[in-house]
């Protein structure tokens, strides 16, 4: 009956002739429908992350273990025994907001969500390359979060629940010596399973953009956000192999009795390091390149002038994915690494400073003589390139292996990657969101409510992380739950910032639920001239099949 | 109340400088005890001015595209997309200030990572803040911190006891965040403070080897601009020479599961002499007489204590 249902649509030529419900959702194949798809989940799983996130800085908010111990009273456990279990609840909480955050919500929302819905859109295709897989990337995506939820609620280690062994998964803590317990299996399966979803879909996006090009259009006059997908897949492509090679052998060590990262048989615990952030390097800049795409379009729109040295900022791309395969040890200056290589990883790191650099003036330049509309996205896209910059210079500083042997592991750490993700790859997020909400779902938000929404999370974002370079300095380790009463202070500032980033969120979702209330109807270009891309020449929202007449880009017309 | 207090403790009251302890409301990296740390004061600073002159630029150029370039100061935007000298200038600038950044960097990294050569350090003359001839005429100091889940033994390689074994004894947090801590405050922070310290000699050159019997920790010592994991396995090592007497505090700084954040590093730096008895002591296997003296020693304690304790210790 479905299969039925699904041939009819593809003989029936009829623009919006959708499936019915189970069949457009559950066996979708539109790239659109799957784009919202990975949109709603991504705004599920951050709903869970963005709660763990919670519990960190609740716990934290003052000296001593609380609340968390007052969670394990309830579930049951009393006296030491319940700050035991908090503990290690602690390291699970930590361990799995990061990872939702990065698997479940950053990626899915930037690459499955945006770049499903707008890559083929913007290089006017009629849909992905592969329609089938798209789906497929997308439901394993679903099932690698399930289990990772899933793994919270195993045996970890002990009569401990969950893994908390950190989101990079270090042994001895990840093998049988720190997590003998299932949770770490079934979340190397979850693993394994979201990276085959983000093979498949980089698999889908560089086959889509190499081969399903409007004519006319040149990979030099490809939107800058289609640049900033490629790149991501060709990164996804080559570094979540090695990932899913490190965990395999993770896997074999824990039940198979090798011991490629244990000592006592010859393996070595610094090799899994060195597999890891070999991927866990380029990871960083997956998340961060489609942000970087979606502020081209948006500053470029508002400013209603095109993008600042397109080719510069295409191959500054390009450049940062290439030297990102090659720095992944600066996170392990404390390993044990011979002076020299600590010394070139030095040099190596600082130089991706420079294509960033050539990012952030690119952005400026192109509002340089602009003629700027402080649209939401907008100003959501100007808090990107101020915070982002915050996160790069401390990310400078970082790279210097000296330096870092103080900094390592502390607070400073933390605050720069925040910078550079929450108040970096988030804010991109939420700028593409309202560059694109009135595209996607055919109604208009409320713009005061956007505006509310970007300064209550810029002041919130800013006081939860800025303070945490002030812990980072003074010598606060990461990954604690309790820590020296001298540091209560700024702990104590950072979770009142949660506190205002959590109105934030509460008013992000008003406005989501207002404009889904009020169904003001959208119109097919809200942004005017500035706009030039190509799905702002279709309507809001695009129809169900778009492009059965390829357009035609121009030679001399703008990319 | 607990509002008010944090409230208040943002203003620099009572910010009496004492080495090695992290100060309530603090915003700068913990005061030097070694010169590494010393030479890493440096470098930060000269770092933070660069990168504060940088953010601020591109603050500034922000502002000034804001104020300049909106819809009603100018209704009609221009259309340029390129100007190579000025792509030039800001990919070759930020190349030369990445350049300032290494020298001093590199410096400070081949300072801490190569261990000093005595010989020639005691036959060196002249005035040179980064090398301590008297020290190197006394040679080196070895001991070896080996993490433990959760706590840390240390040993002596070079001291060996009766039965020919080095001295190593463990050393355990005082607080675990359980009912059964011991929350003397006399007897160092909360949370920093451990049973049996570490002794160390003043101004004379460590050898200190990081090992692990478990899994990953990592030892690591704010004022002495040092960090090294201990990992499975693994021998690593690095050096220091401690100017100051004082005791230093520090934290484990790889996760190690549960009570990772209860594994604090204690280090009493003291006289040669304390230093000589001490190590004898614990030769002869009077471990708690070895420790009678040190104990009396002063504990670095500026940390106002925030009326912080475990749920159970409020409830009694």
């Amino acid at each position: 009956m479905a299969m039925d249902q699904v041939s009819t649509v593809h003989d029936d030529h009829a623009h919006d002739h959708k499936p019915g419900f189970f069949v457009r959702w559950f066996l979708s194949t539109n790239h659109k429908d799957i784009g919202t798809l990975y949109l709603v989940f991504a705004i599920c799983a951050g709903i869970v992350g963005y709660t763990l996130s919670g519990l960190i800085r609740l716990e934290l908010a003052q000296p001593g273990i609380g609340p968390l111990t007052g969670l394990m009273e309830w579930f049951g456990y009393s006296g030491d025994q319940a700050i035991e279990h908090a503990k290690h609840f602690y390291n699970v909480v930590i361990t799995y907001h990061g990872l939702i955050m990065i698997f479940f919500m950053v990626m899915p929302a930037l690459i499955g969500g945006f770049g499903n819905w707008f890559v083929p859109l913007m290089i006017g295709a009629p849909d992905m390359a592969f329609p089938r897989m798209n789906n497929i990337s997308f439901w394993l995506t679903v099932a690698a979060f399930i289990m990772a939820c899933i793994s919270m609620l195993i045996p970890g280690t002990g009569q401990f629940l969950g893994f908390g062994g950190g989101w990079v998964l270090y042994p001895p803590l990840s093998s049988t010596t720190g997590h003998p317990g299932p949770s770490m299996d079934l979340l190397i399966l979850s693993l394994h399973t979201a990276g085959i979803a983000s093979i498949l879909g980089a698999i889908n996006f560089i086959v889509t953009i190499l081969n399903m090009r409007a004519p006319g259009m040149t990979l030099h006059k490809m939107p800058l956000f289609a640049w900033s997908v490629l790149v991501t897949a060709v990164l996804l492509l080559l570094a979540l192999p090695v990932l899913a090679g490190a965990l395999t052998m993770l896997l074999t060590d824990r039940n198979f009795g090798s011991q490629f990262f244990d000592p006592s048989g010859g393996g070595d615990p610094i090799m899994f390091q060195h597999l890891f952030w070999f991927f866990g390097h380029p990871e960083v800049y997956i998340m961060i390149l489609p942000a970087f795409g979606i502020i081209s379009h948006i500053v470029s729109t508002f400013s209603n002038k095109p993008v600042f040295g397109y080719l510069g900022m295409a191959y500054a791309m390009v450049s940062i994915g290439a030297i990102g395969f090659i720095v992944w040890a600066h996170h392990m200056y404390t390993v044990g690494m011979p002076v020299d290589m600590k010394a070139y990883f030095v040099a190596a790191t600082m130089v991706i400073a420079v294509p960033t650099g050539i990012k952030i003036f690119s952005w400026i330049a192109t509002m340089w003589g602009g003629s700027i509309d402080f649209s939401v996205p907008m100003v959501w896209a100007i808090g990107f390139i101020f915070l982002f910059t915050v996160g790069g210079v401390t990310g400078v500083v970082l790279a210097n292996a000296g330096i870092d042997h103080v900094l390592h592991d502390t607070y400073y750490v933390v605050a720069h990657f925040h910078y550079v993700l929450s108040l970096g790859a988030v804010f991109g997020l939420f700028a593409g969101w309202y560059y694109w909400f009135e595209k996607m779902f055919g109604v208009k938000y409320n713009k005061f409510i956007g505006y509310a929404h970007f300064w209550t999370m810029f002041v919130g974002s800013n006081l939860l992380f800025f303070p945490q370079h002030f812990l980072g300095l003074q010598g606060m380790p990461r990954r604690y739950i309790d820590y020296a009463d001298a540091f209560s202070t700024w702990h104590f500032w950072s979770s009142m910032g949660y506190a205002v980033t959590l109105v934030a969120t509460t008013i992000f979702f008003i406005g989501v639920i207002e404009a889904a209330v009020r169904r003001r109807k959208g119109v097919a270009n809200p942004w005017g001239e500035g706009a030039t891309t190509l799905e702002w020449t279709l309507s809001s929202p695009p129809p169900f099949h778009q492009f059965n007449e390829l357009p035609e880009v121009k030679p001399q017309s703008h990319h | 109340m607990r509002f008010l207090v944090a409230l208040l403790s943002i203003l620099p009251i009572g910010a009496a400088a004492h080495a090695a302890v992290p100060e309530q409301g603090g915003i700068n990296l913990q005061d030097a005890a070694t010169r590494i740390m010393e030479r890493l004061h440096w470098f930060h600073n000269y770092l933070v001015v660069i990168i504060t002159i940088i953010t601020l630029f591109v603050l500034a150029l922000l502002v000034v595209v804001c104020v300049k370039y909106n819809k009603r100061a100018n209704p009609v935007a221009r259309k340029f997309s390129h100007n190579t000298p000025i792509e030039i200038i800001w990919t070759v600038v930020p190349v030369l200030i990445l350049v300032a950044i290494a020298g001093p960097s590199f410096s400070n990294l081949f300072y801490q990572e190569n261990e000093p050569d005595l010989e020639a350090i005691a036959a060196a003359e002249g005035d040179n803040p980064n090398i301590y001839p008297d020290a190197a005429e006394q040679g080196w100091i070895a001991v070896k911190a080996q993490g433990n889940q959760w706590n840390w033994t240390y040993s002596f390689p070079d001291e060996l006891d009766d039965g020919g074994y080095p001295v190593e004894f463990v050393s355990n947090p005082l607080q675990r965040g359980l009912s059964s801590d011991n929350l003397d405050a006399a007897r160092g922070p909360r949370n920093l403070a451990v049973d049996y310290p570490l002794v160390l000699p003043v101004n004379r050159y460590i050898r200190y080897q990081t090992a692990a019997s478990d899994v990953i920790h990592s030892f690591a010592m704010p004022a002495f601009g040092i960090k090294t994991d201990a990992v499975p396995g693994r021998l690593n090592e690095g050096w220091f020479l401690v100017e100051e007497e004082g005791t230093y505090y520090g934290q484990c700084s790889e996760l190690c599961g549960k009570d990772h954040a209860f594994m604090p590093i204690e280090i009493r730096v003291v006289d040669q002499d304390t230093y000589d008895a001490w190590i004898t002591s614990l030769r002869e296997g009077d471990f708690e007489g070895a420790f009678e003296g040190i104990d009396s020693a002063q504990v670095a304690n500026n940390s106002d204590r925030t009326s912080a304790e475990t749920r159970l210790a409020q409830a009694e």
